[in-house]
C-alpha cells in the first residue's frame, strides 16, 4: 500500500502510480477552503424554524416575540421569499412521475417534521437561532402517513396530487413467466428490507449568497459541481437580471446528498436578494440527521426461478420505496429494474416498482442509488444456493456471463459489454481458499462459534452519457512560463481529481505532475459538466482531460517543429522538454516554446493562432461504461449475543485502467464502510407520529475505526471502451458491501435458517431470531 | 448576554479577545482568531472534526467554551507543521498512507494522534483505539489506520 515516488521531472509514467494527492498538504495544514471557512464583508447569518410535527395545517405563524431580539435583519414565511423570483424543482425528473408543488418553505401546510417553516436573517447564527427559537406556530395536527403500507392506504398527503404513488415502473407483462415459476424445478422467494440512512457527510450542506453589483449572484456552495448547481440556481430564477456563479472550492463529502441545492440553499439565495446583503446558511448536524433529504428506505421481494441444473430461469421483483415528503427525485426504481438481471444469465424478468410519498424526510440519490437490484438479488441468490444445497460460488459461477458471451443484452435491453464478473469472483474466491475456510467453520461451530463466508458479484453501469450527463469538458493551457492550467468540469469532495486527472495530463503532454495545476471550483470558467455522481468523473473527466491534452500537444509540436526546423512527426515532449528525434542538442524546454507562442508572435508559423490552448468536449461511450467486482467477507456472529465481527474482507473490483490505485482503494473502502454501516449500524428510524428517533450522531450509529476490517484488494484491469479505458468505480464498494456481509451472516446462522434480510442486523435483532430459531426447535 | 474579557495562546501567538459565554471554544478559533482549520462537524461532541489541543491533550473544541480557554495554549492545525513547512511527523504519516479524501475529519484526526505521541512511544492499538473515537464518512478508516501504524512504528523506532 505504501506510495511510489516519482522523481519530480523525470519521464515516467504517471498512470497506474499511487502518487501522494496534489490536495492532501492543503487539507492537512488547515488550508482548506470549504463554504463555512469563508466571510464576506456585512454578512448575515439564517437559522430555520422547522415544523416539530409530521402533518399538519398552519393555523397561524406568530413572529412578533422573535422580531424583538436585537440582530435580527429578516424573517421570512413562505408567502414573504414568493417575490424574490427563486423556484425550486427537481432537477432529477422521472418520466411520469407525480411531483408536489415545491416551496421554498412551508405554505399553509407542513409534511415532515424539520420541514422549514420560518426563515431568520441576522447578524450571526446564534442571534438567529435565539430568534427561530421564539416563532410560535399554532398547528391543526393530522394522522400522519409514515410508512409505505400507509401510503398506499391514505389520502394523500400533498393534496394537489390524487395519490401517495410518486412514479411507477415495470416491465411488459410476459405471460409466459408465471408458466415457468410453475414448472421450475426451484423457486426460491424473500424480501430485502433496507433501512432508512442518512448520508452524512462529515461537512454538512451550506451556502453563502453574495450579490456582486447589480447582474451577479455569487453563490459559495457545498455541492457535487458548480456547473450543475448554477444550472439549477439560473433555471429556477425568474429574474433575467440577475446571472449565477457557483464557486465550490473544497467540500466535505456529498454522497449524493449535495447533487442538488435544495429548499434552504435556494431559500438563502432568495434572502440575499430580499436583503440587498450576503446571507449565509449552514446546516447543521440536528438539521442534516432530521431534515435533510435521506436515503434507501425499500422493500425489494425477489422471486428466483432455477431449472434442476440450478440455472436461472426467470426473475420476479416487486420494488418499493419511500420518498418521503420531499424527495430530489421521485424514481421508482428505473436503474433497479434495468440492471436487475446483474452479471446473469438471466432469460425472463418480470418486475414492478412503485414510489410511495409519506410525511418523512425526502429521499435523495445516496452514492448507488440502484443498488437494490444487487442486495436482493445476491442475498437471494445466497438463499437459494442454502435451499438448492449448492455451494454459493458455484451458483454464481454457473449463471454468470463470461467475456466470451460479451456483449450480453439483458432482457431489459441493456447490452453489457468489457465486464469481467467471472474473474473478479474467482480471484476472491482464490483469496479466501474456499475448502479451507469450510473446514474451520464446520470445526468453529463444534466449538460453539459461528463463522460465515459471504460472497456478491455485480455489474454497475458508470458514467451514463445521456440528456445532461452527456458530457464533460476540459480546457488546458500552456501558460507562458511553462505550467500547464488545466479548467475541468470535474469537482471532488474528496474525489481527488485535483490529482487524478493531473496525472491524466501530465502524461498526455510529457510534464511533471507538480507542473499541472487543476481548477474545477468556478461554474463562471471551464464548461459545463454534471460532477460527481453516477461514478462518472474518471471516465469522462478523464477522457475529456485526454482529448484536450493531445490537441495541445499537437499544437505544441506544430509550433516547435516550425521553429526547430523538424517535422512534426519528429517532436517529442518529455519531461517537459521537447526534444527532436536524433538531434539531442535541440531539446527545448517547453516554457521556452509556450513563451514564443505567446511573447513573439512573429516567430509563429503565419496560419497559427497565438498562445497554447485547446478545448475538448468528451461524450463517453452512450449508455454506459459497465464496471464489476466481485466482494467476499468472513465474519463471526456472537449467537449470545448477536454482535457480528467482520475478520477479512476481500475486494477484488474491475475498473479498467487504474488513473491512481491508492484513490481507487479509497473510494472502494469508503463505499463498503458505508455499506458496513448500512447492514450492521446505521438507522434512521420514525415513531408512529412521523418523528425522527435519530437526532445525533449517539443515535445513528456510523462505523468507527472499531466497527472496520482491514480490506484487502485485488484488481483485475480489463480497459474499456472509453477513451483511456477508465470505468467508474465511485459507488461500487457501496453497493456490493451490504450483500457480501448480509450473505456472510446468514451464511453463519445457517444451522438456525436465519435469512438475515431486513436491514440493518442489529446485535439486538440477530439474537431475537437465533432465540426464535431456537425455541422453534 | 455575558461579555468575557479572555487571553488564550493560539499556535504561539498571544489572542486576547471578548467573547460571550455562551461562545464556543471552537467558533472562537474559526472566528475570532481565524483558525478555519478547526472544522465543526456535529457541535454534539461525537465526530471529532473539532478536535484541537489544549495545553496539551486533544479536546473536542465544540464541547468547551472559549472562556474555559482563558489563559491556556491551543494548538490548532495549522500550527502542527514547523515554520519551515515541514509536516509534522503524523500530517506526513496521513500524507503518505492517503489517510485523507474530503479532508473535513482530517484536523481532528491529526490533532488527536499528536497529541497522543507527544507524551511518549505509543502503540498501533493505543492509536487505534484514539482514531476510533473519529467520524470519518470517505475512507473507510483504511488509510488512517495505515498512517497509524506508520506512526506507532515510528514512535517504537524514536523509543529503542
Amino acid at each position: 500500500m505504501s506510495g511510489s515516488s516519482v522523481v519530480p521531472g523525470v519521464a515516467a509514467r504517471f498512470v497506474g502510480q499511487r502518487l501522494p494527492r496534489k490536495e492532501d498538504r492543503r487539507l492537512l495544514t488547515g488550508r482548506g477552503s470549504y463554504v463555512d471557512d469563508i466571510t464576506l464583508p456585512g454578512m448575515l447569518e439564517v437559522a430555520f424554524h422547522r415544523s416539530q410535527v409530521a402533518r399538519a395545517r398552519i393555523r397561524n405563524i406568530d413572529l412578533d416575540a422573535a422580531r424583538t431580539i436585537p440582530g435580527v435583519r429578516g424573517i421570512f414565511t413562505a408567502d414573504d421569499l414568493d417575490g424574490a423570483g427563486m423556484r425550486l424543482y427537481c432537477l432529477y425528473g422521472v418520466p411520469d412521475a407525480r411531483l408536489p408543488d415545491f416551496h421554498l418553505l412551508a405554505k399553509g401546510r407542513v409534511v415532515c417534521v424539520g420541514d422549514p417553516i420560518v426563515m431568520v436573517v441576522a447578524d450571526n447564527r446564534y442571534i438567529a437561532e435565539d430568534a427561530a427559537a421564539l416563532v410560535m406556530v399554532d398547528y391543526d395536527v393530522e394522522e400522519p402517513v409514515v410508512t409505505m403500507e400507509q401510503a398506499a392506504a391514505a389520502a394523500p398527503i400533498h393534496p394537489e396530487l390524487d395519490s401517495n404513488l410518486g412514479g411507477q415502473v415495470g416491465m411488459p407483462d410476459d405471460p409466459e413467466i408465471a408458466e415457468i415459476f410453475t414448472k421450475a424445478a426451484h423457486v426460491v422467494e424473500g424480501t430485502v428490507r433496507h433501512q432508512r440512512q442518512a448520508m452524512s457527510p462529515m461537512e454538512p450542506r451550506g451556502v453563502i449568497a453574495a450579490r456582486q453589483g447589480l447582474g451577479e449572484m455569487l453563490i459559495y456552495l457545498s455541492c457535487q459541481s458548480p456547473h450543475m448547481a448554477a444550472r439549477f440556481f439560473q433555471d429556477g430564477c425568474t429574474r433575467p437580471d440577475i446571472k449565477f456563479r457557483v464557486i465550490a472550492k473544497d467540500v466535505g463529502g456529498a454522497f449524493g446528498l449535495k447533487v442538488q441545492p435544495w429548499r434552504e440553499e435556494v431559500a438563502t439565495v432568495a434572502a440575499a436578494l430580499l436583503l440587498g446583503r450576503p446571507v449565509k446558511w449552514i446546516e447543521d448536524r440536528l438539521e442534516n440527521l432530521t431534515a435533510a433529504c435521506q436515503a434507501r428506505e425499500w422493500d425489494i421481494k425477489v422471486r428466483l426461478a432455477f431449472d434442476d441444473d440450478a440455472r436461472l430461469l426467470a426473475a420476479d421483483v416487486d420494488y418499493q420505496v419511500n420518498l418521503g415528503a420531499w424527495p430530489m427525485t421521485a424514481d421508482p426504481g428505473i436503474l433497479t429494474m434495468m440492471m436487475m438481471p446483474g452479471p446473469y444469465r438471466l432469460p425472463k424478468l418480470a418486475f414492478r416498482g412503485r414510489a410511495w410519498y409519506s410525511n418523512t424526510a425526502g429521499m435523495a440519490p445516496y452514492r448507488g442509488p440502484w443498488l437494490s437490484e444487487t442486495v436482493g438479488r445476491e442475498a437471494l441468490m445466497d438463499k437459494a444456493a442454502r435451499q438448492i444445497g449448492i455451494c454459493p460460488v458455484e451458483l454464481r459461477r454457473r449463471n454468470i456471463v463470461t467475456r466470451e458471451e460479451q456483449p450480453h443484452t439483458l432482457p431489459t435491453g441493456l447490452t453489457i459489454s468489457h465486464v469481467t464478473p467471472r474473474e473478479t469472483l474467482d480471484q476472491v474466491v482464490g483469496k479466501i481458499d474456499l475448502a479451507a475456510f469450510r473446514a474451520e467453520q464446520a470445526a468453529a461451530r463444534l466449538e460453539g462459534r459461528y463463522l460465515g463466508l459471504g460472497v456478491a458479484v455485480y455489474i454497475e453501469p458508470t458514467t451514463m452519457s445521456t440528456s445532461f450527463l452527456s458530457s464533460d469538458v476540459a480546457q488546458i493551457r500552456i501558460e507562458p512560463n511553462g505550467r500547464v492550467s488545466a479548467v475541468l468540469s470535474t469537482h471532488s469532495q474528496g474525489h481527488g481529481t485535483e490529482t487524478t486527472m493531473a496525472q491524466v495530463i501530465a502524461d498526455e503532454l510529457g510534464v511533471a505532475i507538480e507542473q499541472v495545476d487543476i481548477y474545477e471550483d468556478d461554474s463562471s470558467r471551464g464548461g459545463f459538466g454534471p460532477g460527481a455522481g453516477g461514478s462518472r468523473q474518471a471516465v469522462a473527466g478523464g477522457g475529456a482531460a485526454i482529448g484536450a491534452s493531445r490537441l495541445l500537444a499537437a499544437k505544441v509540436k506544430r509550433l516547435a517543429a516550425h521553429l526547430l526546423n523538424a517535422n512534426p512527426e519528429d517532436i517529442r515532449i518529455e519531461g517537459g522538454m521537447v526534444h527532436v528525434a536524433g538531434v539531442a542538442e535541440v531539446s527545448t524546454p517547453l516554457q521556452r516554446i509556450a513563451e514564443t507562442a505567446y511573447f513573439d508572435p512573429d516567430r509563429l508559423p503565419s496560419d497559427a493562432e497565438l498562445g497554447l490552448a485547446a478545448e475538448y468536449r468528451y461524450r463517453p461511450p452512450p449508455p454506459f461504461v459497465f464496471s464489476n467486482a466481485a466482494h467476499a467477507c468472513v465474519c463471526e456472529v456472537d449467537i449470545e449475543t448477536g454482535v457480528v465481527k467482520i475478520l477479512r474482507w476481500v475486494a477484488s473490483e474491475d475498473c479498467g485502467v487504474m488513473i491512481n490505485p491508492a484513490v481507487v482503494e479509497g473510494q472502494i473502502a469508503g463505499g463498503v464502510v458505508q455499506g458496513i454501516g448500512g447492514v450492521l449500524l446505521e438507522q434512521i428510524s420514525y415513531d408512529a407520529q412521523g418523528n425522527p428517533t435519530a437526532a445525533t450522531f449517539k443515535d445513528y450509529l456510523l462505523p468507527t475505526a472499531h466497527d472496520v476490517p482491514e480490506i484487502e484488494f485485488c484488481h483485475i484491469v480489463s480497459p474499456s471502451n472509453s477513451e483511456g479505458g477508465f470505468k467508474g468505480v465511485g459507488e461500487g464498494g457501496a453497493i456490493i458491501a451490504p450483500p457480501t456481509l448480509i450473505n456472510a451472516v446468514a451464511d453463519a446462522l445457517a444451522p438456525f435458517g436465519v435469512d438475515c434480510l431486513h436491514l440493518p442486523l442489529t446485535p439486538a435483532k440477530l439474537s431475537r431470531w437465533i432465540d426464535e430459531a431456537r425455541a422453534g426447535r | 448576554m455575558s461579555e468575557h474579557h479572555i487571553e488564550v495562546d493560539v499556535n504561539g501567538a498571544p489572542i486576547r479577545a471578548v467573547v460571550e459565554a455562551r461562545r464556543t471554544l471552537a467558533d472562537f478559533l474559526r472566528q475570532n482568531v481565524g483558525c478555519t482549520g478547526v472544522h465543526v462537524g456535529c457541535e454534539h461532541g461525537v465526530c471529532g472534526a473539532c478536535t484541537v489541543i489544549v495545553d496539551g491533550k486533544a479536546i473536542r473544541g465544540c464541547l468547551m467554551f472559549a472562556v474555559q480557554a482563558d489563559g491556556a495554549a491551543v494548538t490548532t492545525l495549522e500550527g502542527l507543521a514547523g515554520p519551515d513547512g515541514a509536516l509534522h511527523p503524523a500530517q506526513q504519516a496521513m500524507l503518505e498512507a492517503h489517510g485523507l479524501q474530503c479532508g473535513f475529519c482530517t484536523p481532528g484526526v491529526v490533532l488527536t494522534m499528536a497529541a497522543l505521541i507527544a507524551d511518549g512511544p505509543v502503540s498501533e492499538a493505543d492509536l487505534h483505539e484514539a482514531v476510533s473515537g473519529h467520524l470519518c464518512r470517505c475512507t473507510g478508516y483504511q488509510g488512517i489506520l495505515r498512517a497509524a501504524r506508520k506512526l506507532a512504528q515510528a514512535s517504537g523506532e524514536a523509543a529503542a
